[in-house]
């Protein structure tokens, strides 16, 4: 029992720290930005309101991370579905429930085919999805190469519609109470986070996804087929890509060819930093949504510190993204070692 | 039969059929595709064109080679890093300034450190590839979303002008010479390459390691400095395409520089003949690769398609060559085969 | 089906191309009993498993299983698990990163309303775990475990699902005394229930622990089977190695040379690797040919990697002519004159894709360093030169190794290493999967190598091709090296004896 206690267990710590590195994080932008209403319950409500999309999108990712691939082709993803809803609903007159419908299954195809080259043609998932990235962007350029701003009242009020907590709220200079807001697609998002979270923990499906990004052969051998979860997997990504396509529509109401660039690697990065291993097997979508925080807080910062540039956002991801890697590779070798000795 | 297959089994048969096949759409397309005319003294024509455009690329697919030979994965951080070192040496020359009619510090000063920031991302990628045994790609993804943020730091987010004359002579024509400078430098760096990979035993150190590691290293290979190396090379090559791409705008362009470069260079070294997962390769084959995306670039741009919408038949032609190349496609192909042969006899005994 | 017997397997035959794999192979496991199949490299007995557990096909032959009409065909390890036939290899086959419950229930996870029942899992894992005697927390990560605890949870699975017969696939490999004896604890008990074990290991001393019966196996054919009780030792590893001397002709003269008095090339004083080999010593001098003999498993591989530092050693020091040597890769030891032929010759060995000529040069190249490449004429004068003189047959010098026959791979190897020119050179089972006539080529060349004053690590499964080759002999056994034979002690009786056990002279 001793020897037990004495051995690493990297993935708790994983988790551990992100967690903890969001709660000094935010109390450090508190304490930095006391004067501007940083500890408001509205800005971390905002946290959640612009990254709606993303902490759907970095759910999905974590699924194909756990299974030991990865999805570069998100970013451009969400440009092609922002880019479609926008042109089917001005400049094709469409209703936003079919056009949603249209996106949604446009989503699917790009799982079945991503999942198919890499499941079956055993093609690196990389290769295959930067494929993807390419072809998603360029067919958004093909469909428009203005920028498409949505004027649909349906979808506009499905964007705007602002639902108050009934607490936490604030009075402003002028004496009135304020209630904190969300918007729908945070609901959203974080239902369907809650969804995910059961499937992984408590369906079959979930845990022959753990499986095969655990140990492919052993998955085999204990009768999982491991094409198909893969498959699935890739689907079920493409699926997720679409629906975070949609909420960051919400936001932005526009598409355009530039759209979500470098979202890939938010996502990859909110996904490592939330105690996702890029070599398969951990993972879980409740890391992920922190790493999601945590990138929300660093632009929140930005936005609040005033001087500094945007760019300084994909640096410090990026950053971050190298350190938590080094991170998990050191403790993977130290894994090694103490197993070695035992 | 036998001849043919002595053909098609001589390792640049696809990529020189590839080149063919899009010059002859070229030419279909444009019957004026080769003629090559003088203005002032310096040549024009298409085919002079495809060959200048081609050349950061060509530079870029060198180094993508010796990556993918050694590791089996590919950098994708090639374009990014461009525009680093694009907007190193600019900022350099400039002096900080935004618009600039005379250098502020020594041109060659500001070459040299584009060029050593180019090293310098590959030292980083190659650390986390050779050192740290971090796949590839997610390794290079690193810099590949950082380095455009980097080089507009650099720039403090505003395009940097180079308005001085000589800035633009490595994009253009050097006054007196026919060919523009551009051809030059590929060809130097093409047969430095060639000339280190050929008459040191690199060429073979990278591909024994690429192939089968450690059988490399118990003949004595020490496989990660290998790997690392090919990193930094690269790395190399990304400065230098960077320094071309912005003399030819004399400017600094953070957001545009190198773009979707990474995408062109791995499919230069795919349509060459390289297996993506290592091990053998033909820095020739990628040469090629590499023209014939240009010359097939050149054809979509008279079919008026933009640079925006490129990538779609691109990411269509990779996924086409990758798919060709897996084993398990030639698997179910081969299963097909036996089907239907099958089938045939058993339609013979009935 | 007689009395007790859960399977029989009859007359199994089975060819790989140009090889006859098993050749009318009998096998019968009784209810309840621990069961020891034994045979050296290419003995068959993990193509007889295979065969078994339907991940390879039988061509002739049947097996019948205890409460089944008819034969069985198995094609593949899940059809073989439906019909209570469970394998547990030394690499324990599950997932590290999920819990212990989850690795013995996975695929049929009790579930409630769709959902799985985490709390039931849990239970019904920390039941059947005590049930065996094993008290582990069940909500833990498997990798948490050590080797030992995962294997004995690669057990409960199968037994869980109902196997009746229990292949264990040198399951003690890596393990440590205590947790050999926690694993024969857990085997007993199965045996108890009725569990037919079918014991695969190299191990003579836990044969003799825990098995009722031993089949042994040799060049794919049936030895015999045995009880435990009847077979000592000494005929045990007779049996396995065989004592039918092959008609080659003497190559050797015996005591023609002293070597003892010549110089050390080789000197390891207590040189160790934690896991692999325990630390030893180890003489050896110009001109002698050493051979390292032991079963598979022994160590007397990982005697030779530690030297050669293909794995690094962590205890005792390296003399190389008397001056101490710090290998830190094996470019070091090659820089020392040392050269070394790995026992895997297609994952350690061949470069694949590369040509005979690049696959002879490029240790010799690695020796020179980068910068000076080697002229393409001397080259191949170099590379022309070995094939002729190892007559090794290949269509052209730039023919890529892959495409060479087993043999002639093997002599591509063997070239390269010489062509280094070292003082001592390790052959690592360099006959292995090699026909007849190259194996006595290669032995010829051993002994002229040593004439020369070479000094020859030889390391083999073959009883007869080392009396006929090394001059003089280490034993080892479980991982340790447990003693040294003359020139003059040489003999097949001796060797066995010291294999099994019989002698301790250090």
């Amino acid at each position: 029992m001793e020897k037990k206690k004495l051995k690493l267990n990297g993935n708790t710590y994983l988790l551990f720290i992100t967690v903890l590195l969001f709660i000094v994080m935010y109390i450090a932008g508190i304490i930095i930005f006391h004067g501007k209403g940083f500890g408001r319950f509205q800005v971390l409500l905002n946290l959640f309101i612009s990254n709606a999309g993303l902490i759907v999108i970095a759910a999905g990712m974590t699924i194909v991370m756990i299974t030991g691939g990865i999805d570069i082709s998100v970013g451009s993803v969400v440009a092609l579905v922002c880019m479609l809803l926008a042109w089917m609903m001005e400049n094709k007159g469409m209703d936003a429930i079919p056009a949603l419908m249209i996106v949604l299954v446009v989503g699917l195809i790009f799982g079945v085919v991503q999942g198919f080259l890499v499941a079956y043609l055993k093609i690196q998932p990389f290769i295959v999805t930067l494929a993807g990235m390419f072809f998603a962007r360029g067919l958004t350029a093909i469909i428009s190469q203005e920028m498409i701003s949505i004027k649909n009242e349906v979808f506009l009020s499905w964007a705007n519609a602002k639902i108050y907590l009934p607490f936490g709220g604030t009075v402003n200079k002028k004496g009135v109470m304020l209630y904190p807001y969300v918007y729908p697609s945070v609901i959203i998002a974080l239902l369907i986070l809650i969804i995910v979270f059961i499937m992984l923990k408590y369906t079959k499906f979930g845990r022959s996804i753990y499986a095969v990004g655990g140990n492919e052969q052993s998955a085999l051998l204990m009768g999982l087929n491991v094409k198909t979860i893969k498959l699935k997997a890739y689907i079920l990504n493409g699926f997720l890509c679409s629906i975070g396509g949609f909420l960051f529509c919400l936001n932005t109401s526009a598409g355009f060819v530039e759209q979500a660039k470098g979202f890939e690697m938010e996502a990859i990065a909110s996904s490592v930093i939330g105690g996702t291993l890029l070599t398969g097997g951990v993972g879980n979508v409740i890391g992920s949504l922190f790493g999601v925080l945590i990138k929300g807080t660093i632009e929140t910062f930005i936005t609040f510190q005033g001087t500094l540039s945007s760019w300084w956002t994909k640096i410090t991801i990026a950053a971050l993204l190298a350190f938590f890697i080094i991170l998990q590779s050191l403790f993977a070798k130290a894994k090694e070692k103490v197993n070695k000795v035992s | 039969m036998n001849k043919i297959k002595k053909i098609t089994s001589y390792e640049l048969f696809l990529p020189i059929m590839c080149f063919i096949l899009v010059l002859l759409i070229n030419v279909i397309k444009t019957p004026t595709f080769f003629e090559v005319s003088i203005k002032n003294g310096v040549f024009y024509g298409y085919i002079i064109d495809v060959i200048n455009r081609a050349s950061e690329l060509v530079i870029l697919a060198v180094g993508m080679t010796l990556v993918v030979a050694s590791s089996g994965g590919t950098d994708i951080s090639v374009g990014a890093v461009m525009s680093v070192a694009a907007a190193l040496c600019c900022y350099i020359l400039a002096g900080g300034q935004q618009t600039i009619n005379a250098y502020q510090n020594p041109y060659v000063l500001g070459i040299l450190l584009a060029l050593v920031v180019g090293v310098v991302c590959g030292c980083f990628n190659g650390f986390l590839v050779a050192k740290m045994k971090i796949q590839p790609m997610v390794a290079t993804l690193i810099l590949f979303t950082a380095g455009r943020g980097i080089a507009q730091l650099i720039t403090k987010g505003q395009i940097t002008y180079i308005r001085v004359e000589n800035y633009k002579l490595l994009g253009a024509n050097i006054p007196g010479i026919p060919l523009p400078t551009t051809i030059f430098v590929v060809v130097i760096v093409v047969l430095i390459t060639n000339i280190v990979l050929k008459k040191t035993a690199l060429g073979l150190y990278i591909q024994s390691v690429g192939i089968n590691a450690k059988a490399s290293r118990l003949v004595g290979l020490k496989s990660s400095r290998i790997i690392f190396l090919t990193y930094v090379f690269c790395g190399l090559c990304a400065g230098i395409a960077g320094l071309m791409a912005s003399s030819r705008i004399y400017s600094a362009d953070a957001n545009n520089i190198g773009l979707n470069m990474e995408l062109d260079a791995i499919l230069a070294v795919a349509l060459g003949g390289n297996s993506l997962s290592g091990g053998k390769f033909t820095l020739l084959g990628s040469v090629i690769g590499a023209y014939t995306i240009q010359a097939l670039t050149t054809t979509l741009y008279a079919m008026s398609v933009s640079a925006d919408q490129l990538p779609v038949y691109k990411a269509i032609v990779v996924v086409i060559i990758v798919s060709l190349q897996s084993k398990e496609f030639k698997k179910i192909v081969r299963g097909l085969k036996d089907k239907k042969a099958d089938g045939r006899k058993e339609e013979q005994v009935a | 089906m007689e009395q007790g017997v859960v399977l029989t397997m009859r007359q199994i035959g089975k060819t790989f191309p140009g090889v006859i794999a098993l050749e009318n192979v009998d096998f019968t496991l009784r209810k309840g009993e621990i069961h020891a199949l034994m045979g050296e490299n290419g003995a068959g007995k993990s193509t007889l498993i295979k065969v078994l557990t339907g991940v390879e096909e039988f061509e002739t032959g049947e097996i019948k299983m205890y409460g089944r009409d008819g034969a069985i065909i198995n094609k593949s390890p899940q059809e073989a698990q439906k019909n209570g036939i469970s394998t547990v290899y030394q690499e324990v086959n599950l997932c590290p990163n999920l819990s212990v419950a989850e690795n013995l229930f996975i695929g049929r996870e009790p579930r409630r309303a769709k959902m799985i029942d985490w709390k039931k899992m849990n239970q019904k894992s920390k039941e059947l775990l005590a049930s065996l005697d094993i008290e582990i927390d069940v909500t833990k990560a498997l990798e948490n475990y050590s080797i030992a605890i995962q294997q004995m949870i690669a057990i409960a699975r199968a037994v869980d699902m109902s196997a009746k017969v229990l292949i264990l696939d040198e399951p003690t490999s890596s393990l440590d005394d205590s947790e050999v004896e926690k694993l024969f604890a857990l085997m007993k008990k199965l045996k108890k229930d009725g569990v037919g074990i079918i014991f695969v290991t190299h191990f003579l001393e836990q044969v003799y622990a825990i098995c009722d019966h031993i089949t042994v196996l040799r060049n794919g054919r049936l030895v015999g089977e045995y009880a435990v009780e009847h077979l000592p030792r000494v005929q045990l590893v007779a049996k396995m190695m065989g004592k039918d001397f092959d008609d080659l002709a003497a190559i050797k003269k015996v005591g023609e040379q002293n070597n003892e008095e010549k110089e050390i090339i080789i000197e390891a004083k207590q040189l160790g690797r934690v896991g692999s080999i325990k630390p030893f010593n180890i003489q050896i001098h110009k001109g002698e040919v050493i051979g390292l003999s032991g079963l598979l498993g022994s160590g007397r591989s990982e005697l030779a990697r530690c030297i050669y530092g293909a794995d690094k050693s962590d205890s005792g020091e390296l003399l190389v002519k008397g001056e101490k040597l710090l290998v830190g890769a094996p470019i070091h030891a090659m820089q020392n004159g040392m050269a070394y032929l790995p026992e895997n010759r297609k994952e350690e060995g061949i470069i694949a894709d590369l040509s005979v000529r690049e696959n002879i040069m490029i240790a010799l190249q690695a020796k020179r360093g980068m910068l000076k490449l080697i002229s393409k004429k001397e080259q191949e004068q170099f590379t022309d030169k070995y094939i002729d003189l190892l007559q090794i047959k290949t269509a052209d010098r730039e023919t890529p190794i892959k495409q060479l026959s087993g043999g002639n791979q093997q002599k591509v190897i063997l070239a390269r290493w010489l062509l280094t020119d070292p003082d001592f050179l390790i052959l690592d089972e360099p006959t292995r999967g090699i026909d007849i006539g190259t194996k006595t080529e290669i032995q010829k060349l051993v002994l002229e190598l040593a004439k020369k004053g070479m000094a020859v690590m030889f390391i083999s499964s073959e009883i007869e091709e080392m009396i006929r080759t090394c001059s003089k002999m280490a034993v080892l056994r479980d991982g340790c090296k447990v003693g040294e034979l003359k020139e003059e002690e040489l003999s097949q009786d001796s060797i066995m004896k010291a294999i099994a056990g019989g002698v301790k002279n250090e």
